[in-house]
């Protein structure tokens, strides 16, 4: 399993680049995964990044879009908005978890 | 493998996906061509998955598959096991239904309510929030104009999302250079 060090912090990644121990991820490793990949993060990001960070401590699997968008109340447009163009796949790798598994 | 005249992984620049800033080129089109419950969803979530990955996708419904759009039937697509010889009630992969069954009354509405129930526990929308959400994500919907005709049909019959009735030559314009899926 690669490192890779991001602003300072040193990570576990798999070959794609996303983060393989979500226990290495913190707020600010968060907000600098997501100026990497040019997304400025408000605080109607934050809330998504929260909900995926506690919803995996529960369930054990990164939510797909529409439970984000069920579970959050956020429209799926909002979603593509916030995360342009491949929202569950960024929405995951800002929380620093991996990609979603779920088909829907 | 050596790796001893790289430098470090740490040391190199970060490992992270590559995401791409903008859509890319690669363009999807799925023809919906069936009204049962169970041939409307493999398109649909095959849209689904490629608007989540920036992929330009159009859905051009004809024939059956008018019964997915048609603001009428969209909610009540059925499902039958008559005619489908792989149907083993839920969890008993070997055991097989016999095809009789299938024709007796209230089957199915038996099997579709048991299919619906299996969906909706994987928290996959019916059939109209499906529509919805692809919507949502920038999906575009075109009905067939044969089909419509056909059926006496008008765009005011048909789930709002749909952008047009159109012809087979429009559809085969609109979707130049696109992967194509017939379902």
């Amino acid at each position: 399993m690669p490192t890779t060090t991001i602003a300072g912090h040193q990570v576990e990644v798999n070959d794609e680049g996303f983060l393989t121990d979500p226990s290495q991820w913190d707020e600010s490793l968060g907000a600098e995964l997501a100026h990497m990949i040019g997304v400025d993060l408000t605080d109607k990001h934050w809330a998504i990044v929260k909900f995926l960070r506690e919803d995996y401590a529960i369930m054990g699997e990164t939510a797909t879009l529409r439970r984000v968008s069920t579970q959050t109340g956020t429209a799926v447009k909002d979603l593509f908005t916030l995360f342009p163009v491949k929202p569950a796949k960024k929405m995951a790798y800002v929380s620093g978890l991996p990609k979603p598994k779920g088909c829907v | 493998m050596s790796t001893d005249t790289q430098a470090p992984d740490t040391m190199t620049t970060p490992i992270m996906p590559s995401f791409d800033s903008g859509p890319t080129d690669r363009k999807l089109a799925i023809i919906c061509s069936k009204g049962n419950l169970d041939m409307a969803y493999p398109g649909l979530i095959l849209a689904n998955a490629a608007l989540g990955e920036g992929i330009e996708t159009h859905l051009f419904f004809t024939f059956w598959g008018f019964d997915m759009i048609n603001k009428k039937t969209m909610e009540h697509l059925k499902f039958s096991f008559v005619g489908n010889t792989a149907m083993h009630p839920p969890g008993h992969f070997g055991m097989y239904m016999p095809q009789t069954l299938g024709g007796l009354p209230g089957m199915t509405h038996m099997a579709t309510a048991m299919m619906k129930k299996q969906i909706a526990a994987l928290d996959v929308p019916e059939v109209p929030e499906f529509l919805e959400m692809l919507a949502a994500s920038g999906c575009h919907m075109w009905a067939c104009r044969m089909s419509a005709d056909m059926m006496n049909l008008v765009e005011d019959d048909l789930y709002e999302g749909v952008e047009g009735i159109i012809s087979a030559t429009d559809f085969i314009e609109l979707t130049d250079g696109a992967q194509l899926l017939f379902i």
